[in-house]
């Protein structure tokens, strides 16, 4: 590639494709590919429980409604709000790399990780509320009514399906952290930003999920 | 992955809708409409998904073979559930001894 040629090499250096592509367009459009074959994988992780929760809420549609109110829906709704702001933070924040605006950049990856860490901490309110009502599957659950076990595997799906999701979260926050670092030496320029194109990919499919888990596990019937 | 520098007001509309949609899905929730609220709460939930997809992943604005497999992702989800639910939605129309 034109290396050193009038411009300053540093630049250059950053605009060359990894040498098993044809240009940067290919290379960029790969980056993506893969990132969507891997949230593909990721769709067919979370369906797996998606499905259960659907067949056994099928099966025990009142029991599921009485757990579900158990719920807080203002934390939920709160929580929900919060994860869309983080999803238009890490857009914006993906749009200052392909302006290549650095400090705009960095700006909206630190608030990203500010509102997911928000989130997750919401999220263990609620968690330890949960404990303190013995609605936590296992030797101390308790559930008015007859048909409690039931309820437990209502709440066994909230565990598993909330608690996946915010593993995701921690996951994703950890990758912002390692993007402000790269930022701040300058990784990312305007020809090469597929990191920061990637984690957005993965964060905002992180927020599909809970916009699926929050009317499934919070919004059964509040009527 | 596309070049294309959306304008921040795409970014801000989109956030705006699916905030009002938050509203909407939680609102509908405390009227009793039936089977129509899960109906209601999904098809909202979808919508949701549909614009984060297109504006904050840039779909509309990538290859065609994205879309393929993003649209085969969810393609073979629907088929997980609907071969599930076929199975377990039918199971009471026949009474079988031992179901």
């Amino acid at each position: 590639m034109r290396i050193g040629q009038g411009r300053s090499r540093l630049t250059e250096i950053h605009a060359v494709p990894a040498h098993q592509f044809d240009d940067l367009d290919q290379q960029r459009e790969a980056s993506s590919l893969g990132m969507w074959v891997f949230l593909v994988t990721e769709i067919m992780f979370f369906g797996g429980m998606f499905t259960g929760y659907t067949v056994y809420r099928h099966a025990y549609p009142e029991v599921f409604a009485d757990a579900s109110r158990r719920l807080s829906v203002v934390l939920g709704a709160l929580n929900t709000s919060i994860l869309i702001c983080s999803s238009l933070t890490m857009a914006l924040a993906v749009r200052s790399a392909q302006a290549g605006k650095r400090r705009a950049l960095i700006g909206f990856l630190v608030l990203t990780m500010l509102l997911g860490s928000a989130f997750l901490g919401i999220k263990s309110v609620e968690y330890a509320h949960k404990f303190h009502e013995h609605l936590v599957p296992g030797a101390t659950f308790t559930f008015p009514g007859p048909r409690a076990q039931h309820a437990e595997l209502f709440f066994s799906f909230y565990f598993a399906m909330t608690g996946l999701h915010a593993l995701h979260m921690v996951i994703g926050i950890a990758i912002l952290g390692a993007l402000v670092a790269l930022s701040w030496r300058g990784r990312f320029c305007p020809e090469d930003y597929a990191a920061v194109e990637n984690t957005g990919l993965y964060w905002h499919f992180v927020d599909i999920v809970w916009i699926f888990l929050f009317p499934l596990l919070y919004l059964i019937s509040r009527t | 992955m596309s070049q294309r520098v959306l304008p921040q007001k795409t970014y801000y509309l989109v956030f705006a809708a699916l905030l009002l949609l938050t509203l909407v899905t939680v609102e509908v929730a405390f009227f009793d409409m039936g089977i129509l609220n899960f109906s209601i709460a999904l098809a909202i939930s979808t919508c949701k998904s549909l614009i984060v997809i297109l504006y904050f992943m840039h779909l509309r604005y990538s290859s065609r073979l994205t879309w393929v497999v993003a649209g085969a992702g969810f393609f073979w989800l629907f088929i997980l559930m609907a071969l599930t639910m076929s199975d377990y939605l039918t199971r009471a129309w026949l009474s079988v001894p031992g179901w």
